[in-house]
């Protein structure tokens, strides 16, 4: 069988599992977007342009409520931020590819394509075509995000207002921490951040995320230095 | 304006991975860095999920009466549970229409 080919498929099925989450999420995008406003291009285009997920729903929460450009812009970057740390972390399995080859998997690469790449690429640091692995894993990713933006468009249009739709934008980032929880450092940025954003909601400019967030961080590195000292 | 930000949102998503994935390397990486990315959905999400329970429409701190607060306890605890995504996600969306329609 053409290697390329079994690579991609092999991208494809590995990622699969993490794939079922992203339906009702892309549902959820889609009809959030149109119940907070936005038209059915807009908020496709947030799928198809930024391809960010949580930060969609930031884009379209804070750009609804009212946040300036340069805070809905700021914030969904921050939201996004955490793919630095995916970019590099493959980097020195991708660094020798053609431009082409770095733009297109860059689009494509995701938490859940990362996620199964990762793993793979550990394990296979020879092949030569190892990137048909990431190719499979994202772009099946990228398809299932498309689409299911486009039914929850659709069902947008026509889900009644007394279903409370917006109380699933909380819920999916609750179901995006469920592997945080355990952990005692982490349940403290969560609280910390989470009492900070109800106290600072009124801050100008909508600011709140922005400000909460990056108090969060800076007292995440805080612990982080304290751990250190401890374990020394 | 909608469309200058989805499309500069868009940028500097693509950007931040593009140049991560070109140019950076993990092994060059300091630990702190590395640690405090880690740190970035539980520093950041916490700040969407809490106003969307506490508060009402108009940002006023809603306590009594609010669906959402025991919706989103049943959610954390299935969350903790079973660190299932979509478990979390239905069972916290069956617990608040259980409330507001019964």
């Amino acid at each position: 069988m053409n290697n390329k080919l079994f690579l991609f498929i092999k991208g494809t099925l590995d990622v699969l599992p993490l794939l079922i989450p992203v339906v009702p999420f892309g549902i959820i995008l889609g009809a959030i977007g149109i119940e907070l406003g936005f038209t059915p291009l807009e908020t496709f285009a947030t799928s198809f342009i930024i391809f960010g997920g949580a930060s969609q729903i930031v884009f379209l929460q804070l750009l609804s409520g009212g946040a300036s450009s340069l805070i809905t812009i700021t914030s969904t970057f921050v939201v996004n931020s955490r793919h630095l740390l995916y970019g590099a972390s493959l980097s020195e399995y991708l660094n020798k590819l053609s431009i082409g080859w770095k733009i297109l998997l860059s689009y494509l690469l995701t938490d859940q394509a990362y996620a199964v790449s990762n793993v793979y690429f550990k394990k296979n640091k020879t092949n030569e075509l190892k990137h048909y692995y990431l190719l499979g894993s994202g772009f099946s990713l990228w398809l299932i995000w498309q689409l299911f933006t486009l039914i929850g468009i659709f069902l947008g249009s026509i889900v009644p207002e007394e279903l409370g739709l917006a109380y699933t934008i909380p819920l999916t980032f609750i179901s995006l921490l469920v592997g945080y929880f355990r952990r005692l450092d982490h349940l403290i940025i969560i609280l910390i951040s989470g009492s900070l954003s109800i106290i600072l909601y009124n801050a100008p400019l909508k600011s709140y995320i922005i400000l909460s967030s990056f108090t969060a961080l800076i007292l995440a590195f805080i612990l982080i230095l304290l751990k250190k000292r401890l374990t020394k | 304006m909608i469309w200058y930000g989805i499309v500069i949102s868009g940028i500097l998503n693509f950007l931040t991975k593009f140049l991560s994935l070109s140019y950076f390397d993990t092994s060059k990486m300091s630990p702190n860095v590395k640690k405090i990315l880690s740190y970035v959905p539980s520093a950041v999400f916490p700040a969407i999920i809490f106003p969307g329970i506490f508060l009402d429409i108009n940002g006023s701190i809603d306590l009594e009466n609010n669906p959402k607060i025991l919706a989103s306890v049943v959610a954390v605890i299935i969350g903790v549970l079973t660190k299932n995504i979509l478990a979390t996600i239905f069972i916290g969306l069956a617990t608040y229409w259980c409330l507001i329609f019964i």
